[in-house]
C-alpha cells in the first residue's frame, strides 16, 4: 500500500537545498519592471493623469493611464468559466480604472529599466481626482443615498439570496419558547503567503507567455485572454513552485496587466513584483461578514426556529463575490438541522479593497457566528454545550437536498469524543466553572463542517495525462496545482497505488505550463484530492488496461489474467512475474513491426460531492488586567476520510489551525475611517501569528472513508481553521463569562468588553 | 535596490564627524534597521547616507575605572544581551534589548540607532531612562556628554547637532549599583514587534527589604518621547513595600504619563497599561531585590 | 538616476566558502546581490524590510536580514546561504534532513531562512528550552505551517548532536 504511508513529500529535497525556482528565480535579470501608480483616494473619477515628469526620469520606456487601456471588461474569480451568462462571474474589471472605488485603486503603469526608475516614475506621475463620498460599512453601503460604486447595483447590493424552510413566523408563536439572538462581526484578513505575488510576461513569436505565482495557471489564461481581447489559445501560462497562496491566488491578479504592458514595449519581457505592501492593499482579502442569528428553542435544546441574516462586505470588485457568503449561509440550516428555518444573504459592495476567496471560503466566518450562537443558547438555557451539540448536530444519515451530500457515519460524536479525550475536557471543563481572581482558565470547543469542491453550484472538472516512460516509470500531468500543500505527493502516491508501480517509479511534473499540462481549474475548494482524485483514477485505471492488452502481445496472457504489481506485469492467477513494466514498454515503443508510446489521457466530471468534518478543541489561560489571552492547548480533529499521507494531512491541520489562531486573537486590517485608507498593511502591524504565539498543536483524525470518492478522501486543506476561533470564544467565555461577538479577540477588544462588563 | 543618492563611508570616528559637516543633509546608518525602512518607504528616498557600520572602534562594552559601563553605540542588540557586564549589572537592559523585534533584527539594530532614531517606542530607551544613561557625543569640538532626559527634542528628533553622532551609552555606577529592575513590553504578538507600551522599573530596597529607598519608572509610549515617572517616584520613594504602595503607584503613574490615541492603541487602553505594568514591573523588580510583596 | 551619477564599489567576501568579487551598485541590498549577482536564489524576498526572515544568511556566523542589509557591508565577510550548506556530492547537512523527515516544509518559501537560523542555534552547542527555541526560531513567519513541524526539527536535531534522548 503506497496510499496511508507518511512518504517525504516529493519537492522536500529541492525546497531544503534551496533549488527549487519560484517565479523570481526563473525570471531574466534584463526584465524591464513594472510599478503601478495607486489611487490615494477611495472614491473618485480621475480627471486627468500628466505622465510628462514620469516620462523624462531615465530609464523610464512606456507609461501608461487608465485613459490607455482597452475597453475590454473581465472578471478575475478563480472560478470555472460558465458557457451560461447567467452564470458567468461578473466583469466589472478594467486593466487600469478612470472609476477608482477604493484606496489603492490602479490608475496608471510605469514600465522602466529598473526599480529605482520605475518607483520614481510613478512618484512623478500627477493625478487629478474629482473626489466622490465613500463607504467602508457593509450595511452603511446598503442605505439609500449611500454612495454608488457600480452603476448596474443599486444599493450596491451585488447580490442577495434566501432560503425558506418550513414556517418560521408561524413556528415562533408555539408558548414557552425560548428566544436567542446575537450579532456577530468578523474581521478582514489577509492570507499572508510568504511569497509575494508575482509574474513576468513577453511575448514568443504570435504568443504572450505569462509565468506566474497562481493556483489556478487555466483560468489565468482564459481571464487574460478576455482582459486583452485575444483568442485563449495566444496566450500561455507558467505556474512555477509558489510561495503559499491560500486562495489570494486563486484570483486572477496581476497578469493581465503584466501581459499588456509587455505588448506596449514590443512584447520586451516586463516584470511585475508585488511589494508586501502592495500584496497587502491591492491583491484579495477574506470577507468580513456580520451576520444575525435568531433561534427560537424548547427549554431542552431543541430547535424550533431559527434565521440568519448575514451582510458580507465585497469591497470595491465584484471577484468571487456572493459564492463566500452563499457558502457560510448555505451550511446554516444543515449543520443543526431545524424544521423553520430563514436565511437571507447579502454580498455588497463598498470602497474597501477587494474581497475574494481565502481558504475556508466563507466557513470561518460562518462558523464562527453559528458556533458563537450555539455557545450563546446555552448560556441562555442553562444547557450544558456538549449535550447541546450531540442532541442537535447533523445526526448519521442525514442528507442535503440540494447537493445530496450524506453524512455516512456516526462522525461528530467520534469527533468530539476523540477531542475531549486528549484535552481532558470533561474535567477540566468542571474545574474551571466559576472562577476568581485576575488569571483564569477556560476550556471550549466547537464543531464544523466543510463542503468538498463545489458541485452542484459549479463545474467540476479535472484531466489527468499519464505516460509510460522506457523504463516503465509513469509521467503523470495533470492541470490541477501543487501550491505547497503537497498535493502532487498525494497525486503521486494516488498513481502509484491504482497502476500498480513503487511510488519512485512516479514522476509529476510539479509546474503547471497551459500549452502542455492538460485541462485543470486548480487548487481551491479542497477539491483536489477529491475532484483531481477521480481523474488520476480514471486515467490509471485505463492506462492499466491499456498496458496489460499491449503486454498481451509479448506474453501471450490475456489481459484479465494479468495485473501490474510493484512496477511488473505479473500474472494474476498465480503471481508469477511475467515481464517488467520497464521492458514491456521499451519493447513496445521500439517495436520494429508495431510502435507504440503508452500514454492515456482522461476527464473526469464530478457530479457528486462530500461533506467534511471536525472540531476544534481550545484551552486559554486569561490574563484579566493586562487583557490578554493565552492559549494553553489546541486540537483539531477531522474527518477528511481516507488519508492519503497522514504526515502531510497533519501538516495541513496544524497550518490551518495557525491561520485560524491568528483570525481568532491577532489578526485585523484596519482602515482609517477619513480616507480609506489601509493602515496596517505590513507584516510588522498586522498580526500574523509568530513562533512564540503557538502551543504544541494537536492535530488528530476520524478516518471514515468517504463512500463516494476516488480514494475515500474529501476535504482537507482549508477545513482546519474553520473551528479554532469558536472554540477560543468559548473558552474564553467559560474562563471570564464575557462573551466576545467580534474577531480577532484582541487586547484591545479584550479591554473595552472587560471594561463594560467591570472586569477592570 | 535601495533609491540612495550617495553612500559616504566613515573610516573613522573623526572621517565621520568630517563627512557630516561636508555632506550636512545626508542622514548616518548604522545598522539599516530603520533608516533602510525609511527608504523604502519612500519617506527617505533618494537620500545620501553617512554610513558608520564599519566603525568597529563603535562596537562593544567596557567597564571603566570609576564602574561606569559603557556601551559602544554601534553595539548590537544581541551582543548587548549576551554581554557578561550588561548580564552581571544591567541585565534589564539586557532583557530589554532581547524583546526587540526578532533575532536577526536584534543583529543588525544598534543601541545608537535605536536612541538616536528619536522615537518612543525603542525598546531600549526606557530602560536608559530609568538607568539615568548619559550619551556621549562626539562632533567637531570634541567629545560632550548629554543625559538621555535630555537628549529629546521631540517625536524624531533628537540633540544631535551639526557635525555630530553619538558615540557611546554610558550608565554611571551610582545608576546601577543596588539597583534591580524589570522591563515589560506590552504587544500584541509575543515576537516581530513593536511595543504598544513599555515600562521599565528599578528599585533599590533598604537594608532589611522593607523600605523602597529609591525608584525609577520610566515609559515608552506613553508621550511622544521616552520618560520618566518623577512625580510618581517623587511621592513614593521611601515607603513601605507592600501591596498598597504599589497601588498608589498604578495611581500616581498616571499623572506622568500621556499617551495618545492612535489605531495602534486607543488613549484609554494605554493609560490602563501605563498603570497595571507599572505595578508588575514593580512587583517583579522588588522581588529580584529581594523584596517580598504579595500579588 | 542617470547612469554616470551611479555608484560601484568592490566587494570581496567569502561566500560559502569561496572568495568572489563583483562590482556592486551601492544601492543594492544583500539580497540583491546574493540573488542578482551569484545567482544564489535561496535568499528569498517576503517583505523587504527585515519582518519575515525569508531573506536570512548568516554572516561571521550570526543571522541577518540579508534585506535591510547593505551589500557594501558585506566586503570582508563570511556568507552562508543555504546553497552552502550541501556537501560536494550534493550530501546534505543534518538540520536539511530533519525538515524533510519531520514534514516541516509545505510551500518552502520560508524554509532556507529557518534552516539558516537552525544552522546557527544548533552551532551554538546549546541545549535550549522550548520556550528559548521558540525565541530564536522567531524571526521568521510562515503561513503553511503553523511552526509546528519546524520546531520538531529543530529540537529533534539538537537533542540527536548533544547525543540526548529526544521526547515528544
Amino acid at each position: 500500500m503506497i496510499i496511508g504511508k507518511s512518504i517525504p513529500r516529493i519537492d522536500a529535497r529541492d525546497k531544503a537545498t534551496g533549488r527549487i525556482r519560484y517565479t523570481d528565480d526563473l525570471c531574466d535579470k534584463g526584465a524591464l519592471i513594472a510599478k503601478i501608480k495607486h489611487a490615494n483616494v477611495a472614491h473618485a473619477y480621475v480627471k486627468s493623469v500628466d505622465t510628462s515628469e514620469a516620462e523624462k526620469i531615465p530609464g523610464v520606456v512606456k507609461v501608461v493611464t487608465c485613459f490607455d487601456v482597452p475597453d475590454f471588461r473581465f472578471p478575475t474569480a478563480g472560478h470555472p468559466w460558465s458557457t451560461d451568462p447567467e452564470h458567468q462571474d461578473v466583469c466589472d474589471r478594467l486593466l487600469l480604472t478612470k472609476h477608482v472605488r477604493y484606496y489603492g485603486d490602479d490608475v496608471a503603469a510605469v514600465v522602466a529599466e529598473d526599480e529605482v526608475a520605475a518607483a520614481r516614475a510613478v512618484d512623478a506621475i500627477k493625478v487629478e481626482y474629482e473626489e466622490l463620498p465613500f463607504v467602508l460599512d457593509v450595511q452603511e453601503a446598503m442605505k439609500d443615498g449611500a454612495p454608488l460604486l457600480h452603476e448596474e447595483y443599486p444599493n450596491n447590493v451585488l447580490r442577495h439570496t434566501s432560503m425558506r424552510k418550513g414556517n418560521y413566523e408561524e413556528a415562533i408563536k408555539e408558548p414557552g419558547l425560548i428566544k436567542v439572538e446575537g450579532w456577530y462581526d468578523t474581521p478582514t484578513v489577509q492570507h499572508c503567503h510568504i511569497e509575494n505575488f508575482i509574474c513576468f510576461a513577453s511575448r514568443e513569436n504570435e504568443k504572450i507567455v505569462v509565468v506566474t505565482s497562481t493556483q489556478i495557471p487555466h483560468i489565468v489564461r482564459r481571464v487574460v485572454g478576455q482582459a486583452l481581447g485575444i483568442p485563449w489559445g495566444q496566450v500561455r501560462v507558467i505556474k512555477p513552485y509558489i510561495g503559499g497562496g491560500f486562495g489570494n491566488k486563486q484570483d486572477v491578479l496581476y497578469e493581465p496587466l503584466c501581459a499588456y504592458l509587455s505588448l506596449q514595449v514590443g512584447g520586451r519581457l516586463v516584470k511585475l513584483d508585488c511589494s508586501r505592501e502592495e500584496t497587502f492593499r491591492n491583491n484579495r482579502v477574506r470577507h468580513a461578514i456580520r451576520s444575525h442569528i435568531v433561534t427560537y428553542c424548547r427549554k431542552d435544546g431543541t430547535l424550533v426556529a431559527r434565521k440568519l441574516e448575514c451582510f458580507s462586505n465585497q469591497g470595491a470588485y465584484a471577484s468571487h463575490g456572493h459564492a463566500i457568503a452563499a457558502k457560510g449561509a448555505g451550511a446554516f440550516p444543515q449543520l443543526y438541522p431545524c424544521e423553520n428555518v430563514e436565511v437571507d444573504a447579502w454580498t455588497v459592495f463598498t470602497n474597501r479593497q477587494v474581497a475574494g476567496a481565502m481558504r475556508s471560503y466563507g466557513m470561518a466566518q460562518a462558523d464562527f457566528a453559528v458556533e458563537s450562537h450555539s455557545d450563546d443558547i446555552c448560556r441562555v438555557i442553562g444547557m450544558d454545550p456538549m449535550e447541546f451539540r450531540r442532541k442537535n448536530l447533523m445526526p448519521k444519515g442525514y442528507v442535503d437536498a440540494f447537493s445530496k451530500n450524506e453524512l455516512y457515519a456516526d462522525t461528530f460524536n467520534q469527533c468530539l469524543d476523540k477531542g475531549a479525550a486528549y484535552i481532558d475536557y470533561d474535567r477540566k471543563f468542571k474545574e474551571y466553572q466559576n472562577q476568581t481572581g485576575p488569571i483564569r482558565r477556560g476550556i471550549g470547543f466547537a464543531p464544523f463542517w466543510y463542503n468538498t469542491a463545489v458541485w452542484p453550484i459549479a463545474l467540476e472538472t479535472a484531466s489527468c495525462r499519464m505516460i509510460v516512460n522506457q523504463d516503465g516509470s509513469i509521467q503523470v500531468q495533470v492541470g490541477d496545482t501543487e501550491i505547497g500543500q503537497g498535493a502532487d505527493t498525494a497525486f503521486s502516491q494516488m498513481a502509484a497505488e491504482t497502476i500498480g508501480v513503487p511510488f519512485d517509479m512516479v514522476h509529476i511534473l510539479s509546474c503547471q505550463d497551459t500549452d502542455v499540462t492538460p485541462f485543470g481549474t486548480g487548487a481551491y475548494a479542497s477539491r483536489q484530492t477529491y475532484v483531481t482524485g477521480f481523474a488520476i483514477r480514471d486515467c490509471a485505471e485505463h492506462l492499466k488496461d491499456r498496458i496489460l492488452d499491449i503486454a498481451y502481445r509479448y506474453t501471450r496472457m490475456q489481459p484479465y489474467l494479468m495485473d501490474i504489481q510493484d512496477g511488473n506485469i505479473i500474472r494474476a492467477t498465480d503471481g508469477r512475474v511475467l515481464m517488467s513494466l520497464g521492458d514491456l514498454a521499451l519493447q513496445a515503443l521500439y517495436d520494429t513491426e508495431n510502435s507504440v508510446h503508452i500514454t492515456m489521457e482522461r476527464t473526469a466530471q464530478a457530479k457528486s460531492n462530500a461533506y467534511s468534518f471536525g472540531c476544534c478543541f481550545a484551552e486559554v489561560e486569561v490574563d484579566i488586567p493586562m487583557c490578554r489571552v493565552k492559549l494553553l492547548n489546541i486540537i483539531n480533529v477531522h474527518d477528511c476520510g481516507r488519508l492519503i499521507n497522514p504526515a502531510l494531512a497533519a501538516a495541513q491541520v496544524e497550518g490551518g489551525m495557525s491561520m485560524g489562531i491568528g483570525y481568532a486573537l491577532s489578526e485585523k486590517m484596519i482602515y482609517d475611517e477619513k480616507t480609506g485608507k489601509l493602515l496596517n498593511g505590513n507584516l510588522l502591524d498586522y498580526k500574523l501569528s509568530t513562533f512564540m504565539d503557538h502551543p504544541h498543536l494537536e492535530a488528530q483524525f476520524v478516518e471514515n472513508p468517504e463512500p463516494t470518492s476516488a480514494y475515500g478522501t474529501k476535504a482537507l486543506g482549508e477545513p482546519p481553521v474553520v473551528p479554532v476561533a469558536p472554540a477560543i470564544r468559548a473558552a474564553i467565555r467559560q474562563a471570564t463569562g464575557v462573551a466576545l461577538n467580534e474577531l480577532p479577540m484582541d487586547p484591545h477588544l479584550l479591554f473595552r468588553r472587560f471594561k463594560e462588563e467591570h472586569l477592570i | 535596490m535601495y533609491d540612495i543618492k550617495a553612500i559616504y563611508e566613515a573610516k573613522s570616528v573623526e572621517h565621520a564627524v568630517q563627512l557630516r559637516m561636508e555632506h550636512p543633509e545626508a542622514v548616518i546608518i548604522a545598522g539599516g534597521s530603520d533608516v533602510l525602512i525609511k527608504i523604502r518607504e519612500g519617506r527617505l528616498a533618494g537620500c545620501e547616507l553617512i554610513s558608520i557600520y564599519g566603525l568597529d572602534e563603535m562596537r562593544g562594552i567596557r567597564k571603566e575605572e570609576d564602574g561606569t559601563i559603557r556601551i559602544g553605540s554601534l553595539t548590537s542588540f544581541s551582543h548587548i544581551h549576551a554581554d557578561p557586564l550588561i548580564q552581571k549589572h544591567i541585565s534589564v537592559l539586557g532583557d530589554a534589548v532581547n524583546m526587540v523585534g526578532g533575532p536577526q533584527i536584534r543583529a543588525i539594530g544598534t543601541i545608537g540607532g535605536n536612541t538616536c532614531n528619536g522615537v518612543t517606542s525603542a525598546d531600549s530607551a526606557s530602560t536608559l531612562f530609568a538607568y539615568d544613561a548619559v550619551l556621549e557625543i562626539t562632533g567637531p569640538e570634541g567629545v560632550r556628554l548629554c543625559p538621555i532626559s535630555e537628549f529629546y527634542l521631540g517625536p524624531g528628533k533628537v540633540d544631535l547637532r551639526e557635525g555630530e553622532l553619538e558615540t557611546a551609552v554610558l550608565i554611571r555606577k551610582e545608576s546601577y549599583s543596588g539597583y534591580k529592575g524589570c522591563y515589560l513590553k506590552y504587544g500584541m504578538r509575543n515576537a516581530m514587534e513593536i511595543a504598544t507600551t513599555g515600562c521599565s522599573v528599578n528599585v533599590k530596597l533598604s537594608q532589611d527589604k522593607k523600605v523602597l529607598k529609591d525608584l525609577r519608572i520610566a515609559y515608552g509610549v506613553a508621550g511622544p518621547v521616552p520618560r520618566r515617572a518623577k512625580v510618581t517616584e517623587d511621592a513614593v520613594r521611601g515607603s513601605e513595600v507592600s501591596p498598597e504602595t504599589r497601588a498608589r503607584i498604578g495611581e500616581l503613574v498616571l499623572e506622568d504619563v500621556n499617551p495618545r490615541d492612535s489605531w495602534r492603541a486607543a488613549k484609554d487602553f494605554r493609560l490602563h497599561l501605563c498603570s497595571t505594568m507599572a505595578m508588575r514591573a514593580f512587583t517583579q523588580a522588588v522581588r529580584k531585590a529581594g523584596g517580598e510583596i504579595d500579588d | 538616476m542617470t547612469e554616470d551619477l551611479r555608484q560601484y564599489k568592490q566587494v570581496t567576501c567569502t561566500i560559502n566558502g569561496k572568495e568572489r568579487t563583483a562590482m556592486v551598485d551601492v544601492r543594492a541590498s544583500l539580497t540583491d546581490m546574493l540573488r542578482n549577482e551569484y545567482r544564489l536564489t535561496s535568499v528569498k524576498k517576503g517583505c523587504e524590510v527585515g519582518e519575515c526572515g525569508a531573506c536570512t544568511v548568516l554572516i561571521d556566523g550570526e543571522a541577518f536580514d540579508s534585506c535591510i542589509y547593505l551589500a557594501i557591508w558585506a566586503d570582508g565577510k563570511n556568507i552562508i546561504t543555504l546553497e552552502g550548506l550541501e556537501g560536494p556530492n550534493g550530501e546534505l547537512s543534518d538540520i536539511q534532513q530533519a525538515f524533510i523527515d519531520e514534514t516541516a516544509i509545505q510551500c518552502g518559501f520560508c524554509t532556507p531562512g529557518f534552516i539558516l537560523t537552525a544552522k546557527e542555534v544548533l552551532d551554538s552547542g546549546k541545549l535550549y528550552t522550548d520556550d528559548e527555541l521558540r525565541k530564536l526560531l522567531s524571526g521568521h513567519l510562515c503561513r503553511c505551517t503553523g511552526y509546528e513541524n519546524i520546531f520538531r526539527a529543530v529540537k529533534k536535531t539538537m537533542y540527536k548532536r548533544l547525543g540526548k534522548k529526544y521526547k515528544e
